[in-house]
């Protein structure tokens, strides 16, 4: 659960270190614009959520801000290296990436897997030193899969499945852990268990950058959410202040309704209307 | 289960070891000429004189073929991400086979116009052509099983298969324009044949070969996060497009020594590579060498069983039949497999 010392020190004084700082950033596949003119910061010890409707650009953001696509213009800073021009190996050790739905074709066992978030600190036949094998166990430990560690990948569901990627990028031990939709095709225990873990890498000192569909989780777990449409930033800042039913109704394209979460305080958007019911999805 | 601890890396690597070397000593027992290996270690002819000039190149010539086929089938799988992907069925053996045969044939063109093909049609310009038409194929295979940008394992498969209908109907034509007896020595070397070669042959392509497999092994480490995806890969800090080169590089310039030295042998880097990894587990640093090992010996008892299953006809078929006997069926249950597991 998250942690009490959170809850008591909700925004610490000094400001931690930048460690992705996007500057007016544009990207296009061909000829169909995917960003244009983005600029956000996340800093160290910060978990913000990156939302928006399909389409938006986010998944391409975190690429981008990992390295594995070149801007058409505009900076990306990560750690203080540009990521796309950077040696991967010295990327790869500053950032960890879990991917959206990694695809298993060759049956790891989990803790070889998570060996494999070693690579970028290990030599040309990546043998484990001590210090490896320590950071592997800590980063499962940290996902609970200690009982799984020796068990085969294709044997485990997708939500443990989903953990092992998680402490693989964990063992990478990134300053900058990026996460594309970590809690798609989950059930909701599995959703809430890697929000906890995206939760106690932030609390843990990591900038953790998240694309998240499921806004109430995001607002439930986020320090901070930027909104993206159509390739733009249109918000940004705590969860409370960003979804307002307005934006939302705005931004999503339906009506909607918001109200609290009782038992955590965050806020709550849900449509405003029954499928089926009055009216279509207009704009409010 | 529990794998890839170091001794069982230590121990996996000792076992091929000592199978190749017992399948090495069973092809220099076995022939049509039933010769003493103690009598021939003593010195007797003809028993020295038939293992020395004949099964033990013979056999050494096999496992050269065996372990780089298997090696660069592990290879290509790993860049696939398919254990359905060989170094046969991708086109790559056919791609070294036409490489090879142009060669052959220039040689034989130059040798009626200027009475001077002797050098061309020799060992080491047909391996050139044949390595040159390896890495060819291989670029060819994986620049059109592209989509999107994307490389799609059945597309590759699917480029690779129909690369060898063309190739096969090329060098048909290819043969009708040399002497009978050419065109007939080609066929013999593109069947799969382990034949007996000089020994300035088996050490050059030995060198080769074993230049190529440690490569691959030396790669081994990075196959394992590129079998990953190149995303993935690229995160986990591999410089994908220059690993993924230098990969099908080591892996053609191997499948074209072995198609140089024996012609087409399929299946061999489909099979052996499978088989390893049921053991070892998918960490390409202990399956790559364990291809290899087990590769040659794999390829040294097709030998064997080839020369000696039709000894009471008179004859023996190519080895690459054997192997084609064998892997097409294998190929098949594992595509049955996979499928069915999707």
């Amino acid at each position: 659960m998250p942690s009490v010392a959170r809850q008591l020190d909700p925004s610490p004084t000094t400001p931690a270190a930048l460690q992705v700082d996007v500057h007016d950033l544009s990207f296009h596949y061909g000829a169909r614009p995917v960003l244009d003119g983005v600029s956000m910061q996340a800093r160290a010890g910060e978990l913000v959520g990156l939302v928006g409707p399909n389409g938006a650009g986010k998944s391409t953001l975190i690429r981008l801000v990992a390295g594995l696509l070149a801007p058409a213009s505009g900076q990306v800073r990560l750690a203080g290296l540009d990521p796309h021009a950077a040696p991967r190996r010295a990327v790869a050790r500053v950032c960890a990436l879990v991917p959206q739905e990694p695809q298993v074709v060759w049956p790891f066992t989990v803790r070889e897997m998570v060996m494999l978030g070693r690579a970028p600190h290990q030599g040309l036949l990546a043998i484990a030193e001590r210090f490896d094998r320590g950071a592997v166990e800590g980063a499962l430990a940290a996902c609970d899969l200690t009982e799984l560690a020796d068990r085969r990948l294709d044997e485990l569901s997708g939500g443990e499945r989903r953990r092992v990627f998680f402490a693989r990028a964990l063992a990478q031990e990134p300053r900058v852990l990026l996460l594309d939709e970590p809690t798609a095709f989950l059930d909701l225990a599995h959703q809430a268990a890697v929000m906890e873990m995206a939760r106690v890498a932030a609390d843990g000192g990591l900038c953790v950058l998240a694309v998240l569909h499921d806004l109430n989780l995001a607002a439930s777990a986020c320090d901070r959410l930027v909104v993206l449409s159509h390739g733009k930033p249109v918000a940004d800042g705590p969860p409370d202040l960003v979804l307002t039913a307005e934006r939302v109704a705005a931004v999503w394209g339906l009506p909607i309704w918001r109200g609290r979460n009782g038992a955590t305080g965050s806020p709550v958007v849900l449509p405003a209307a029954k499928p089926g019911g009055s009216g279509s999805p207009t704009d409010s | 289960m529990k794998r890839a601890r170091p001794l069982r890396i230590g121990l996996v690597l000792a076992l091929g070891l000592l199978v190749v070397v017992a399948s090495v000593l069973l092809s220099c027992a076995l022939g049509p000429q039933p010769i003493s290996i103690r009598a021939a270690l003593a010195g007797v002819d003809p028993d020295r004189a038939i293992l020395l000039h004949l099964r033990l190149p013979r056999a050494i010539l096999a496992a050269l073929v065996g372990a780089s086929l298997a090696t660069a089938g592990a290879a290509l799988q790993a860049m696939l991400r398919n254990p359905l992907a060989d170094p046969f069925v991708l086109g790559v053996s056919g791609g070294a086979a036409l490489g090879g045969s142009l060669v052959l044939l220039a040689a034989e063109a130059a040798s009626q116009l200027f009475h001077a093909g002797g050098f061309l049609g020799g060992a080491p310009p047909v391996a050139l052509g044949a390595v040159l038409g390896a890495v060819g194929a291989t670029a060819l295979v994986f620049a059109l099983g592209r989509v999107g940008g994307r490389l799609v394992p059945q597309s590759a498969l699917l480029v690779g298969v129909i690369f060898n209908a063309f190739v096969i109907g090329v060098i048909g034509v290819l043969k009708i324009l040399v002497r009978p007896e050419q065109g007939a020595r080609l066929l013999y070397w593109l069947e799969g044949t382990i034949g007996y070669e000089s020994s300035t042959t088996i050490t050059v392509g030995g060198c080769f070969i074993g230049a190529s497999v440690l490569a691959l092994v030396a790669l081994s480490a990075r196959l394992n996060l590129l079998a990953l995806g190149d995303e993935e890969a690229a995160s986990l800090g591999v410089e994908v497009t220059r690993s993924r080169a230098a990969v099908f590089f080591a892996a053609s310039a191997a499948t074209g020594a072995a198609v140089s030295l024996a012609g087409m042998v399929g299946f061999v880097g489909l099979i052996v590579p499978h088989l390893v990894r049921a053991v070892t587990g998918p960490d390409h640093r202990l399956l790559v060498p364990a291809s290899a090992l087990f590769g040659a010996a794999f390829l040294v008892l097709a030998d064997t069983g080839a020369r000696m299953a039709f000894l009471w006809i008179g004859t023996e078929p190519p080895v690459g039949a054997l192997t084609a006997l064998i892997g097409g069926p294998v190929f098949l249950w594992m595509l049955r497999r996979s499928t069915r597991k999707a």
